[in-house]
Parts: structure tokens; sequence; C-alpha cells
């Protein structure tokens, strides 16, 4: 049951006619380069998005950290490139590198989530945050990662096609994670921990793998962005980093494949045809907020799935459970 | 020796600002259980007003005690008002959504204030008049300014005034009644929609009152001044134990310590922001509810 979206042979044909056709944008000049930037930018912010809504959607925590991790599979995925292999081997070393910049933020995440899941509540909230400020003043700090002018010689190795693939990998991890019974038991976390509890879900380790699991992707994106714009500083990473991939987040929908697809590719897309407003353009993003909390806090998918995502068995069920909270929100 | 005195001092004088910003924070959370991000940027907001209140009453040529007293209560006034509507319009609609709808708004909120100013009157830094006195008395190689001297005392004065509101009348046991249980206080006739609006007035009126303090000590002010300050008081008050008053205090005092005496021990002051969030983690991991605050079980 885990696989059959790759056991359905219409999937990987989607997949792989996504590959070709990314293939295809990336070579062909089809597009100019700024759509194509902003393509990119399109699947790092989902890649980012589904990996924050593990976290707060599907297991119901809070954490407003996000682009601390980001930060620091950047960091690490960047020193790999020009420090590790000195800028050679071409695009071979990237992978390598995208996955140190992945491991290095799933490993400080354990640091984080070890202390910050003995209490729930504000507690992860406030111990993200600080994890974000932490890592942004010491990269400040560090002289030798370039302190506060930021880090910079990578090559541009991330391509359509880099970003297509990961895009496609975390997509494909997280959805079998979620119906998986790991997942069962993180959405038992988030519907009631206790009782949770009381039916024996380790609900400190799920907690803890499933927070690593989303860093491991933060790391990931940040790695993918920093071999984009070839350029890394501190304050990139900063809270406002966290608090617009938080937008996607509950822009697109809570507990949603399809719904961070989709918060991610509108959000990215709206700041840029917003660019002619100038400095208003940045006013947008934060009343977007308060307005999408007030008026549909589940965000536009809101605990709905693209049935394409849900296993076959479930999908009747869910299609029921569908039509159940659109009448409820009616 | 002397440096550590004048330090101490220094530390006093920010950790008193700490301290206005921090009780906002605290009182909102006591009594809604919501971390108010948006407070830092409403501390700045108060700074703004304090810029252009300032230059309405100097060009009035009163005499500068007056300018000052006049300036501090209208920057007061004018957050306090300020703060209502940001409750009435952004959070009191989820007072029933769940509790992080309310903090996500929160985040907005103060983003959105900050950009707002941004957008309005640009980026480009501003600077407040100076309007205290600022006399420097020398005692035995100790430098105390009569303005560091001026902003420890009225801070003080506030907090006194701010505790025996929240001690002793009517209003302040309301408060207290809420932040202990908030369903059954309606039952009791208290008034709660407006005792909780009156909770974000008054925190932000003191922070208001901060901001005219801190803006005379470091008259220079941008729209993104209430970020890092913002943030520092926040620590101050999870640090002093959150929902709790006399903890915010303490929390203000030892921030403020720690952002005057990092610079003595570790090599730059840019080290601060990241000693200020080890301690925030380490009081977080020894005692979750803060050095003041109660430890609360968990029901059911």
């Amino acid at each position: 049951m885990h696989s059959d979206v790759l056991k359905s042979k219409r999937t990987l044909l989607l997949i792989a006619a996504g590959l070709a056709l990314s293939f295809l944008v990336e070579r062909s000049g089809l597009v100019s380069s700024y759509v194509l930037q902003i393509l990119m930018y399109v699947g790092i912010n989902i890649i980012l998005t589904l990996s924050l809504n593990l976290v707060n959607g599907y297991m119901g925590e809070f954490s407003v950290g996000h682009a601390g991790f980001m930060a620091v599979g950047a960091y690490m995925a960047s020193i790999v490139t020009v420090w590790v292999f000195r800028n050679s081997l071409g695009w071979l070393a990237f992978p390598v590198a995208i996955l140190a910049g992945g491991a290095a933020a799933a490993g400080t995440s354990l640091i984080v989530a070890i202390p910050s899941f003995r209490t729930r509540g504000d507690y992860l909230a406030i111990v993200t945050l600080a994890f974000n400020m932490i890592v942004k003043s010491l990269l400040e700090n560090i002289e030798a990662l370039g302190g506060p002018r930021g880090f910079l010689g990578m090559n541009r190795l991330t391509n359509l096609v880099w970003v297509y693939v990961w895009c496609a990998i975390t997509i494909y991890i997280i959805r079998n994670f979620v119906y998986s019974n790991y997942g069962r038991a993180m959405l038992s976390i988030r519907e009631d921990e206790v009782a949770s509890n009381l039916v024996s879900v380790n609900t400190r380790q799920t907690k803890v793998l499933v927070f690593v699991i989303s860093a491991f992707f933060a790391g990931v994106a940040g790695a993918l962005f920093a071999h984009l714009v070839q350029f890394i500083n501190p304050r990139t990473f900063s809270i406002q980093k966290s608090t617009d991939i938080l937008v996607m987040v509950y822009l697109g929908g809570i507990g949603s494949i399809f719904g961070s697809i989709l918060g991610a590719t509108v959000y990215t897309v709206l700041l840029e045809l917003l660019r002619p407003l100038g400095v208003w353009r940045w006013v947008v993003g934060p009343l977007m907020l308060v307005v999408l909390m007030i008026t549909r806090p589940t965000g536009i998918m809101g605990l709905r799935e693209f049935l394409g995502f849900v296993p076959r068995e479930e999908r009747a069920e869910r299609r029921k459970e569908g039509t159940a909270i659109a009448a409820a929100s009616r | 020796m002397a440096v550590i005195l004048q330090q101490t001092l220094n530390g006093l004088q920010l950790g008193s600002v700490y301290a206005l910003i921090a009780l906002g924070y605290t009182m909102v959370y006591g009594i809604l259980r919501l971390i108010n991000f948006a407070h830092g940027d409403i501390f700045m907001i108060a700074c703004y007003i304090g810029f252009f209140a300032s230059g309405a009453f100097l060009a009035r040529h009163l005499p500068t005690w007056a300018v000052f007293a006049s300036t501090l209560l209208t920057s007061m006034v004018l957050t306090a008002l300020l703060a209502m509507l940001i409750e009435r319009s952004a959070y009191k609609p989820l007072r029933y959504a769940p509790r992080v709808s309310a903090v996500i708004t929160a985040l907005g909120v103060g983003l959105f204030l900050e950009h707002f100013t941004l957008a309005t009157l640009g980026p480009a830094p501003r600077a407040i008049p100076p309007l205290l006195p600022a006399a420097n008395y020398n005692m035995g190689g100790l430098t105390i300014s009569s303005l560091q001297l001026m902003i420890i005392v009225i801070s003080i004065i506030l907090m006194l005034l701010l505790d025996t509101v929240v001690q002793k009348t009517m209003t302040g046991m309301a408060m207290r009644a809420i932040s202990f249980d908030k369903t059954v206080v309606p039952l009791m006739g208290v008034p709660v929609d407006r005792i909780i609006s009156l909770t974000f007035a008054i925190g932000s009126a003191v922070a208001a009152a901060g901001g005219i303090l801190y803006s005379q000590a470091y008259p220079i002010i941008n729209p993104y001044m209430g970020v890092r300050i913002g943030w520092w008081a926040f620590i101050a008050a999870v640090v002093g134990g959150i929902g709790n008053i006399r903890g915010a205090m303490l929390g203000g005092y030892i921030l403020g310590f720690v952002e005057v005496f990092t610079p003595t021990i570790l090599p730059s002051s840019t080290y601060r922001d990241f000693v200020a969030f080890t301690i925030l983690l380490a009081v977080l991991i020894v005692r979750p509810t803060g050095i003041l605050g109660r430890v609360a079980a968990q029901k059911v």
C-alpha cells in the first residue's frame, strides 16, 4: 500500500513526463531566464512548504524557525562544493553537497528537538525561534564563513531539472510518510497527544522523527537555493524568511500535500506579479496572512487532499470526508 | 571596578526599557495565552508617534519638560488606541480558534506594521530631539548622567504603578481572574472583552513609555528597530516567567545586563543575540516556565 503511487504506471509516466518537460524547458530556451528562475524558486518553495507542513500541519506543532534549518543546509552544501570539491567535478558533486546540506540540517534539528519536545505548546515555537536567531547570529560572527558579508564562490549548479528531481523526491517521501504507520502516529499526535500516548504511540520518538525529516528537506531546499543565487548571507535566513514559509503553508492549507504545492506556487508567483508595487509588495504578505487566519485559518485546501495523493483504499472515505468538511465550512 | 559600576548603571538603564516592553508580552500572555509577536513593532510605532509629537510640541515653543511630558502622554494614549484597534480587528475574531492561528496572526500583524511604516515613512532613520536634561555628574570616576537617572526612575515608577493596578484594583483583579480561568470568569459578571482590550491598552502604553525613554537614550529610530528590541523583551518575559509581571521586570534587567556585559566578556558585541538566545534556551531546558513562573499541571 505504501508505494501504490509508484506501482501505478500512470504516476510513473507522469513523473517521467515531468522530468522530460523540465529538461526541455531548461535546455530549449522556450522561456526566458527570468521565468526559469521563478520556476526554480517555486520548486524550492514547494520543498520548504511541504517540509514545514509536516510539523505544523500534520503534527499540529508550531515551528517558526524553518529558515534556520534552511541556512544550515545552504551553508553546509556551499562548504562542500566550494571547499571540499573546490568547484571541481561539476554537477557530479552536487548531489553529495545537497545530501550533506540536508544531513547537517537534520543533525542540528536533533539538538533542537530533543529538549524542546519535553513540553508541549508554545515552547517549540519559542525554541525554534531562538534557534533561527542563534543560527543567524552565529553565521554573522564566523569570519571564516564570511560573517555578515556572506558566503560566495558557488557555481550555479542548480537548474530546473535538479529542482524538479528534488521536488519529486520530497513529495514522494513525505506523501508516503504521511500514509505510513509513522504518519498515522503523527496524525494521532495532532488530534490528541494524550490519547495517542495511551494507545502506545511513542509520541516523543515520533515527534523527533517528524522534526528531523522536516529539517532535512529544509536543508535540501537551502542547498538548492544557495547554488541558485550563488551568494548566501545570514540576513537571507532571518525570521522574515521563516514567516514567508509559514504564509505559504497556511495559504495552501495545513495537512495537505496538494495544498503546499498550491500555496508555494500561488505565493511565489503573486509576489513576483506584485513587483511593480515596490515596497508595498512587502505589506501584502503579512496582510494576507492576517486576513487568511481570520477568514479561513486552515488555508485553501485545509486538511483536504487532492485524491491523487491519497492511497486508493482510502479514496472513497476521503471523498466523503471532503464533502463533510466542505459542508461544515459552508 | 569603576567600569563594572558604570556598566551596571548602563545595564539598569537598558534593563528598565526591556522590562517595560516585556510587561506587555507577559500581560497579554497571562490573559489570552497569546504570544503577541507584534508587540515589538507596537514599540516602534510608539517611537514614531513620539518623533512626530515631539516635533509638533517643540514647534509650539513649550518648555522642554512640558514637551517631554506631553510627548510621553500622546505616544502612550495613541499607542494604546492602536493596540486596542489591533486587538479588536485581528485577535478578537480568533479568540476561540486554535491558539496557533492567533500566534501566526500576531507575527503577521508585526510584519505588517513594519512594512507599512517602511512604505509610508521610508527607510531613512530619523532622530528624536533630546527632551530630557543631559547633565553629567562625576562621582569618583563614575559618570552618572541625569538622563540615565531619569530613565531608570520613570521606569521604576511606571512598574510600581502597574504592579499596584494589577494587584490592588478591581480591574487588576479581573485580569488575574481571567488568566486563572477564562471560562468561569464571564459567569461572575466580569466584562471579559473590555478587560482584554484594557490589558492590550495598558501593556502597549507601558511599551510606548519604554519607547520614548529608549529613544531619549538612543535617539535614532527606523522601521525595523522594534524587531531586535521586541525579541529581547520577549526573551526577558520568557526568562522571567511569561505571564508573571514581576518575572518580566526581573527578566528585563537580566537581559539589560547581558547586553551590556557581553562585549566585556566576549570579543564583540555582535555576539549579544547569540548570548541572549542561548540564555533563553538554557532557561527553557532547565526551568520551562521561567524563573518566577508557576509550574502548571497538565490537565487531561
